[in-house]
């Protein structure tokens, strides 16, 4: 039943490193494996040295392996709470700066950039920021710049924008087409897409707010705190740092420099 | 050396259920003895609001420690692990503990297979696997994947339990090792040896 052993996953990764230059080896084991199983068994493969032989050497094929076994699983207004921790306590304290720099980093197909922007605007923010939006896995980014999601999920978007303090009508922010909800290219105008890898890449700019939200989770201990490191040089004084809801600064040696604001998590750099 | 300790060792302990588990729970939990030296993971589906209610309402029925699983943390015998709402829970090989926001499995996540699979895979034999009271059938997969990799494979009486269908499902995909009555779950638990 155990289609694919721990060594068999090491040397996939090892491949994957080598050929295509991405590294998941400091990823949590138990998820990658879990990830790569599934693959193999939802692709059919009929072994695994042929589940090898087409990661390494099928560069189409590779696109499809790199979004399926990083995790896409995002949506609008996740943690109400969160948001409006975002929109009465941290974005207005960055409405004093003339210009506001914003990275989320691991957007996936965007619902969380988004969902930012529509705080920004209803603050009266957005004219003056800019979302820099990154991901690993250039296809989800080409998601992400379109800014349509499936329709049959915005009852539960607008139901968690009204939680997290939205009073506006949500429907306002799109336009349905077909099966698609398309956002307002007014909120896409103020996003910069492109590909980062967290692992590799390094700090490329400096912001007042870095939104990483269940990214982390997938990230071994060390890589964690090699992540927060990269963090720390890309983020001013005084400026935010916002994780997702099970994750935590708390273990990485340098968490006294960050103060935590309230209940959520997000820390705010001393 | 006598062979007085005829109990196979246990590394593990995961309980899973859904809808008429809870009962379930509260009343095995004031039976366990306090000094349970195996780790307890619990899987139940439930709503994302009543995260911290599940782990107060079993707190204030045992002397074991309960806690809601957080990432990275070292499952430690005598403590009892809640999966977090919204998360699946996976064990590493290093017996710490991985939280997943991926794709819902049986529509539930956290999902009991997910996380009675990535067990069996880690304890293989030392493992216990309770399925309780549900009204699908999350868990069933995982259990086959248990009893593939030799840990015990222990279900609810669906006879007595508040939705059979569950524990049903699972009696019909692998042979458990035990059927128990809700009543008769604390001793068993306590018999085990860590």
């Amino acid at each position: 039943m155990d289609a694919i052993d721990n060594e068999q996953v090491n040397l996939l990764l090892n491949d994957v490193l080598e050929t295509h230059g991405y590294d998941f080896l400091a990823y949590s084991p138990a998820s990658i494996k879990r990830r790569i199983t599934r693959l193999f068994a939802l692709d059919n493969f009929v072994s695994f040295a042929e589940f090898r032989y087409t990661v390494r050497t099928d560069k189409q094929y590779f696109k499809r392996f790199l979004e399926e076994i990083t995790v896409n699983v995002t949506e609008m207004f996740r943690d109400p709470g969160f948001y409006k921790a975002l929109r009465n306590e941290v974005l207005p304290n960055l409405g004093t700066y003339p210009f506001i720099r914003i990275w989320v980093a691991g957007c996936s197909t965007g619902e969380e950039a988004y969902s930012l922007a529509i705080v920004l605007k209803e603050l009266n923010l957005l004219s003056k920021s800019l979302i820099y939006a990154t991901d690993i896995n250039p296809s989800v980014l080409e998601k992400a710049k379109k800014g349509m999601f499936p329709l049959n999920y915005l009852k539960g978007y607008s139901e968690n924008y009204r939680q997290s303090g939205g009073a506006k009508d949500f429907t306002t922010y799109y336009t349905a087409n077909y099966s698609l909800a398309k956002f307002d290219e007014g909120l896409s105008s103020k996003m910069i897409f492109s590909t980062h890898n967290l692992v590799s890449d390094h700090s490329f700019n400096e912001f007042q707010l870095i939104m990483c939200r269940n990214v982390l989770i997938y990230f071994d201990k060390d890589l964690q705190h090699k992540v927060f490191n990269l963090f720390d040089n890309s983020l001013e004084n005084l400026g935010y740092l916002a994780l997702g809801s099970k994750e935590s600064l708390d273990f990485w040696p340098r968490a006294k420099e960050y103060k935590r604001v309230k209940t959520e998590k997000i820390w705010r750099k001393l | 050396m006598a062979e007085t300790l005829k109990e196979p060792k246990c590394g593990a302990i995961v309980i899973g259920g859904s809808a008429g588990s809870l009962d379930v729970l509260l009343e095995v939990f004031p039976a366990l003895k306090a000094d349970l030296n195996i780790p307890i993971i619990i899987v139940v589906h439930r709503k994302g609001s009543s995260e911290s209610l599940l782990t107060d309402l079993l707190q204030s029925r045992t002397a074991l420690k309960v806690l809601e699983a957080e990432e990275k943390s070292l499952l430690e015998g005598g403590k009892v692990y809640i999966a977090p709402a919204d998360y699946h829970l996976l064990v590493e090989d290093d017996h710490t503990i991985s939280l997943d926001y991926s794709e819902k499995i049986n529509y539930s996540r956290p999902s009991i297979d997910v996380t009675f699979q990535s067990a069996a895979e880690v304890f293989k034999g030392d493992l216990v696997c309770i399925l309780l009271s549900g009204s699908n059938a999350d868990g069933v997969e995982g259990l086959k994947i248990v009893n593939n990799f030799g840990g015990r494979v222990v279900i609810q009486n669906p006879n007595t339990a508040i939705m059979p269908y569950m524990p049903q499902q699972a009696s019909i995909a692998v042979k458990p090792n035990l059927v128990l009555d809700s009543f008769e779950m604390a001793e068993f638990i306590n018999g085990l040896r860590g």
